[in-house]
């Protein structure tokens, strides 16, 4: 008996990722959508469970910090998964790629001669007041002039299908260990689609990753040492952080197993004594990253680590001060910062942005805080923002005040249409909206993962898929559509 | 290996051990319980003593009776002994440190954890109890065989086995000085009623009754199972194997001296130890243990010393030194 019925799915208002009209899978996702079709709803109850105890058994968790104490949260995970055709994942590699590079030009540009500010690219006040500058990094070559090494771009689909890109996180972005998670979890959940061999792997990351660190340590030739480095167990993604030293078979240590000693190397406290490291891979906040630059209080960092990078004795990734260029307002510049340093014209789009500190936008922005998405610049998580149509008057006004006292730390966008994918609910799979953040690797060469982290919002209606505040993930599949592959679609339900 | 992550090694093999070795206390004295006549003034009190649990219990019973003692033991949060919070410390420790053992132990101390918090109060049901008792010793002892079959010879391997051999000798003194307070006559001629019943009781939580029928082949008495626990050299459990394989152990670790010597110092003590003399006097015994006690103590406080705490006043270890100092000759 069928109990997925397609037709009955409601995807008529907006971009469907895996069904082009009710009862109408895409090309890419119609052996998915058969064989769903042809469960039971005992049959899918089971794979819901399946997944729920291989999430439960290999501990994959993140961590929240409300509710009075640190709580460990089974990642919640929606069994569907997201598929996108490999020749439009090409395109987007291609432009994920000549975004992430632009980037890292202009980072290295902006700590040294600051030519995009002279020609006038990139306003002279928006660098003024970033809250991300790091004067401290000023002159600094790191190795490759790479600044960004792991970049996490935030992808959106909108109303017409097209690819925007909504964010780039170049600090320290978050979620690939989720990535990788996700499509153990679905191998185990739904193996017979796998048989086919059309589903791109995405398990090249880890090798990626280890070859990009190891290939920035000061000492070539040595064998490297690289490390993790985590603000503990009480942070929100150390989840990942354990499972990609463990992945890498790398050293997992926190500030206070390092420090840094007056030849000005970083070493690690190990069972037989001090072991000098090479290559940090943090994943602690630049202001916590040295007391004796930054935040003195911080009790997460090592003092002396940024006396060590300057002398070049150690590589850090990402480079301090990366985090000039994931800024809310810089981010409307970047189609403009890829033409300067590239010559060449964006190839996927910035979603249209208005930016605060320039007159009309902000008296356009005023006129419609109902119909946008307002955003501080520098915040991430979802936190402090605005979403126009769903606010009450009081927050509109609240906003409007904050935006007066500081248009530079406010941009705005048009509340997207975000594309959905059918997600479990009820026992059911219901269109709830998607975004999707692949991850860059930048060293000798550039790297995109195969899809990336699908986020998705499991509330109906909702637009927020930050796991914090009640999103959940899925498996992303680059799926080959040739016609030679199509007889396998047959092979369903098995 | 980072001092922090050899230090959570150690205590996770530590906490992992002692819900071992609780549940096993737990099993065979409900057991004894079954077969021994209600006015016996043994009871669950012992168990409390044995565990060094006695000061909290208190704060939180006002009788040892079997629903209190059992719960105390099997599922009390509050209580950093009982089985439920060894499982999650050890979970915890291993947290921090899962990068370096193979997935399959993060997931089994997960899973039985797990288990073990949804399913603690069926220790505290008679009719549940035995299966959850099996259940905890049988997770601990598939930790114990993934650890031994699947992680590499190394550091790791080595302070997750200091943990557990120096735990284990923790837990068999203790389990002799309590019982062995009990059923020590204070004089010897006497022969207390289901004396055998009891001391075989000792060597069933240790799982060594059968050990100890095939290698003493004598009835089974208070001084004979005394120097079986406290010396034989073949007996996993025995105080002097565990100290044994403990020595063994360090001799894989860099800068042992210090570590080896305590040791040696607390397993010469146990090895020469006059057992008739013990066997006939409880204050004597009790004396001993406590000695040795301190003993396991002072090689805690060694080995944390050591490899733990701080590790800036040891000398730099250049590392692969040969290889790199081979390259520089090679670009001259």
């Amino acid at each position: 008996m069928s109990q997925v019925d397609w037709n009955n799915y409601a995807c008529r208002d907006f971009y469907d990722e895996l069904l082009a009209a009710p009862g109408k899978p895409r090309a890419s996702a119609d052996e998915l959508c058969n064989m769903l079709a042809h469960f039971s709803a005992e049959e899918l109850a089971e794979r819901k469970t399946a997944a729920e105890i291989a999430i439960r058994t290999m501990g994959i968790t993140f961590t929240v910090y409300s509710e009075g104490a640190m709580i460990d949260r089974a990642w919640p995970f929606d069994i569907v998964p997201r598929i996108i055709p490999a020749n439009e994942w090409r395109k987007t590699e291609a432009g994920l790629k000549q975004r992430v590079q632009a980037l890292n030009l202009f980072i290295d540009d902006l700590y040294h001669d600051q030519k995009v500010i002279k020609d006038k690219v990139l306003p002279a006040e928006v660098l003024a007041q970033s809250a991300n500058f790091r004067p401290q990094c000023v002159g600094i070559n790191p190795p490759h002039g790479v600044w960004a090494h792991i970049c996490g771009s935030d992808l959106v689909r909108g109303g017409d299908g097209t690819l925007y890109v909504l964010e780039d996180n170049l600090r320290i972005p978050s979620g690939v260990s989720y990535m990788l998670e996700n499509r153990n979890v679905t191998k185990r959940v739904l193996p017979e689609l796998f048989a086919s061999g059309k589903i791109l792997p995405v398990d090249d990351y880890v090798a990626q990753l280890y070859d990009m660190l190891a290939a920035m340590s000061p000492r070539p030739g040595d064998d490297p040492q690289v490390v993790v480095l985590t603000p503990g167990i009480y942070n929100s993604a150390y989840f990942e952080h354990a499972y990609l030293a463990q992945q890498m078979g790398v050293e997992l240590v926190q500030g206070s197993d390092l420090l840094v000693d007056d030849d000005d190397v970083v070493y690690m406290r190990t069972v037989e004594g001090l072991r000098r490291v090479d290559v940090i891979y943090r994943r602690v906040d630049d202001e916590f990253l040295d007391p004796e630059v930054f935040n003195p209080h911080s009790m997460l960092g090592v003092p002396g680590l940024m006396r060590s990078w300057r002398a070049g004795k150690v590589a850090l990734a990402n480079a301090p001060g990366a985090g000039v260029a994931d800024d809310k307002v810089v981010y409307a510049f970047v189609p403009d910062i890829i033409r300067y340093y590239l010559d060449q014209e964006p190839l996927i789009p910035n979603v249209p942005s208005y930016l605060c500190m320039f007159e009309d936008d902000r008296k356009y922005v005023l006129d419609h805080l109902d119909e946008l998405v307002v955003k501080p610049a520098n915040e991430s998580g979802g936190y402090g923002m605005l979403i126009g149509p769903r606010s009450t008057k009081e927050t509109r006004d609240e906003f409007a005040r904050l935006i007066k006292a500081n248009p530079r730390n406010y941009m705005a966008q048009p509340t997207l249409a975000l594309s959905t994918t059918p997600t479990l609910a009820n026992g059911l799979p219901q269109p709830r909206h998607v975004d999707l953040r692949p991850f860059i690797l930048s060293g000798p060469e550039t790297h995109v993962t195969t899809g990336g982290l699908t986020r998705v919002a499991l509330v109906e209606g909702s637009l927020v898929v930050n796991s914090s505040q009640g999103g959940g993930s899925k498996d992303t599949w680059i799926v080959e559509t040739d016609e030679n592959a199509a007889g396998a679609a047959e092979q369903k339900g098995a | 290996m980072l001092s922090r992550v050899a230090e959570n090694l150690y205590w996770m093999a530590r906490y992992i051990e002692r819900a071992e070795d609780t549940a096993r206390l737990l099993s065979v004295n409900s057991h004894l319980m079954l077969d021994l006549p209600r006015h016996l003034p043994l009871g669950w009190a012992p168990l409390i003593e044995m565990t060094g649990t006695l000061e909290a219990f208190n704060a939180r019973h006002t009788s040892f009776d079997e629903r209190n003692v059992v719960h105390f033991l099997c599922a009390d949060a509050q209580n950093g002994s009982s089985i439920l919070s060894a499982l999650a410390s050890a979970r915890e420790n291993l947290r921090t440190t899962r990068d370096v053992v193979p997935r399959e132990i993060w997931e089994e101390v997960n899973q039985l954890y797990l288990s073990v918090a949804d399913h603690a109060e069926n220790g505290v049901s008679p009719r549940r109890r035995d299966a959850f008792l099996k259940n905890v010793i049988r997770g601990c002892q598939t930790l114990t065989g993934l650890i031994e079959g699947t992680l590499s010879h190394g550091p790791a391997r080595t302070f997750i086995k200091l943990g557990r051999q120096l735990e284990r000798a923790d837990m068999t003194t203790r389990i002799v000085d309590v019982r062995s307070a009990s059923l020590l006559p204070q004089n010897p001629e006497e022969l207390l009623p289901f004396e055998n019943l009891q001391w075989m009781s000792v060597l069933k939580s240790l799982t060594a009754y059968q050990m100890y029928r095939q290698q003493v082949r004598l009835r089974v008495r208070g001084p004979d199972v005394l120097r079986f626990l406290l010396q034989d050299p073949h007996l996993p459990r025995s105080i002097a194997c565990s100290l044994e394989t403990l020595g063994h152990e360090l001799q894989l670790l860099p800068r042992q001296d210090r570590v080896a010597a305590t040791v040696s110092l607390v397993r010469a003590d146990v090895v020469d130890a006059d057992i008739q003399a013990l066997a006939h006097s409880p204050s004597k015994l009790h004396a001993f243990v406590d000695e040795l006690q301190i003993g396991f103590a002072a090689i805690h406080d060694t080995l944390s010393a050591t490899y733990f705490v701080n590790a800036d006043s040891v000398p730099r270890v250049t590392q692969r030194q040969s290889q790199s100092h081979a390259g520089d000759h090679d670009n001259d």
